[in-house]
Parts: structure tokens; sequence; C-alpha cells
């Protein structure tokens, strides 16, 4: 018997790729559960109002934050926690700008004060100029941190020695940068990040350096669990509509990992077969 | 009594506890985290914690970052 679709069959199957069903275990960092495997920063956008639709806009239930002092002269400046929630997302809070452990350590005591909570993103940086962290004081600073309680995911250099050292102290992500902050050069060394990926039983999570969607897909292929990037969209001529790539672009580049690509060859291999050529 | 507030000289005429002082700084206690000569200040303690001469107190709050 034939039976022809209906052309509204058809579209159906397409229109609902949800039908389909496809296994993946959510992203866990150190006990808590992730839908999305995006997360996002909240910097450099034009407003927090910007900021706050452009989260929506990616799905992501990261943002990662900074701490600094309060402007005493304009106590009533916008505030981000009036835009985004701390309740229903959860704020990583950052060390960008500290160049020692101490500072380092200081400052997540006060983000813990400030939010309660003890998942935190460890930056320990060097050169303003390439803003590459400075690793030692990274694992110092790691290692006083976690004495104190502290889940720390860690920014790293794409070195899978360091990698391993961190893991092997505690750390709860490991995310080394793809590129320098803010440069958008995309993935430098994909052969350092796979190598890290492959070694490390924690999330790996490419953290800097993505500048646009096809970048964060290329993170995603490579095994990572997932990825930050903040000034690929605050930066992006539309951040909402770039916001909404990523998301697209995280899920499509982890749906390719667990697919798992085609093999490379030199020639050509053609789709169609040759046999019962007319 | 002069303190060291956010890096800045400042001078308080009464003797000030922690919740206090946010009060007449405008800020809700809430939304930030302070640090009194380098040991933070639990919450549950701002309205015991007096402000003492030569203190120094930073009064922190998230800010977008990356």
């Amino acid at each position: 018997m034939v039976t022809v679709l209906k052309s509204s069959d058809l579209l159906a199957a397409v229109e609902n790729p949800e039908n389909i069903q496809v296994q993946d275990k959510p992203l866990t960092i150190a006990g808590r559960v992730f839908g999305s495997r995006l997360i996002i920063g909240t910097g450099k956008y034009k407003d927090y109002q910007q900021n706050a639709d452009a989260l929506a806009a990616s799905g992501a239930e990261i943002v990662t934050v900074a701490m600094r002092r309060v402007n005493l002269s304009s106590p009533d400046e916008p505030m981000l926690v009036d835009f985004i929630d701390p309740k229903k997302i959860v704020f990583l809070p950052n060390t960008a700008g500290c160049f020692t452990g101490e500072d380092a350590v200081r400052t997540l005591r006060l983000a813990r004060e400030a939010g309660g909570w003890s998942l935190v993103k460890l930056e320990v940086l060097s050169d303003p100029k390439h803003l590459y962290p400075d690793m030692t004081e990274t694992m110092r600073a790691a290692e006083m941190l976690i004495k104190d309680g502290f889940d720390v995911m860690v920014y790293c250099s794409d070195d899978p020695v360091f990698a391993r050292k961190l893991e092997d102290l505690g750390c709860v992500a490991i995310m080394p940068l793809g590129a320098p902050i803010g440069s958008g050069l995309g993935i430098q060394n994909k052969v350092n990040i796979r190598l890290i990926v492959e070694q490390t039983s924690v999330p790996v999570i490419v953290d800097a350096g993505v500048g646009t969607a096809s970048e964060a897909a290329q993170a995603m292929e490579l095994g990572c669990d997932a990825i930050i990037t903040n000034t690929a969209i605050a930066e992006a001529a539309d951040p909402i509509r770039m916001a909404l790539a990523m998301k697209h672009a995280v899920i499509a580049g982890r749906e390719a990992y667990l697919a798992g690509r085609m093999a490379r060859k030199l020639y050509a291999d053609p789709s169609s077969p040759l046999g019962g050529l007319i | 009594m002069n303190i060291t507030l956010n890096g800045k000289a400042s001078e308080i005429t009464t003797e000030l506890n922690v919740t206090e002082l946010l009060n007449d700084l405008s800020l809700t206690p809430a939304k930030v985290a302070v640090e009194r000569n380098l040991q933070i200040v639990p919450r549950s303690v701002y309205s015991k914690t007096i402000i003492q001469d030569g203190d120094r107190i930073e009064i922190v709050r998230f800010i977008g970052g990356g």
C-alpha cells in the first residue's frame, strides 16, 4: 500500500523539532542543574534594560556580575538587581579587576554577603593589555576560596597542565579563555581546548574570546559544556538579536558535538549512488 | 568623628550603627554589602555595629560585569 503524506504532515515534523527525542545530560555545576548552556555577562550594555532584554532573548540562567563601590553621590542610580532578579537568575560574581589572590578573596566575600551564595567566578588578571590570567595567583586564590567554602568556577589560560591542577584543587568548573577578554577573536587554540575537555571531569566552559555565534558553536563542537560571552552580545549592533543567535549557536554546537561529525576526507565522495544510472 | 567611606574622608556628627548609616545614605540594605576595616559586616549585626572613629567603611553592590 502506498501512503502519500500530505504537505501539512511534513510541515508539522519540521516545525516541531521537539518531537524528535534526543538525550543529553543537563549542565550541572557544583550540584546546581541548568537548562541553558549559555552564560552571559552584564557589562558594556547601553543600559540595564537592554541587558535584561538580551538576557531574556538568550535564555541564559546565569549572568556574570561585578562588585563595585556604591556611588554615594547618587544613591538613586539604577541598580542591576532592579532589572535582573537574583531570585530567578543565578548571579555569578566575578573578581574582574583583581590582580592578587587577596583582592579576589576580599571581593568574593563581599559578593557572598551581598548575594548569599557561594558559586563564584574567579579571575585573577595580570597585564591590562591582554588581561591574561595570572595563573600562579589564580591557583593561590582558588585554594584560599575553596578553603573558605566557595564553589569556584575558574577563569584560566588554555593550558591543560594548569587546568588539571585547578581541577585537582577542587574547582567546580574550568573556564579557559578562547582569546583575550573582549577581543572577539574566537577560539584561538582548539587543540588545547579539546585537550582540556578530554581530561576534565567537571564542566569546561569557554570564557572570553567568543565574537559571534559561529564561534560559540565551535566551542560547543569541541565538547565544551557551556560558554560565557559578554562583549559579543553587548557590542553587537543589535544585542537582543545576537543574544538570540548565541542561544541557537550553543544548542547547535552542542547537538553537533553529541551527533559526532563526519570524518574529514581529502577527496570528494558523491552523495548520490553511482549504481542504477540511466 | 572622622571615617573613610568608600575611599573618601567623611565626617559623622552623631553616633551611628550600620543600619543608620545606610539609612542616612538612602541605601537599601538588601542591595548592598558592607565591609568595616577589611572585615565583612553580616547583615544580621548591622544594627549592633557602631561606627567608630577612624573606621574604613566600604559599601558595595552588584553592577554589570563580564
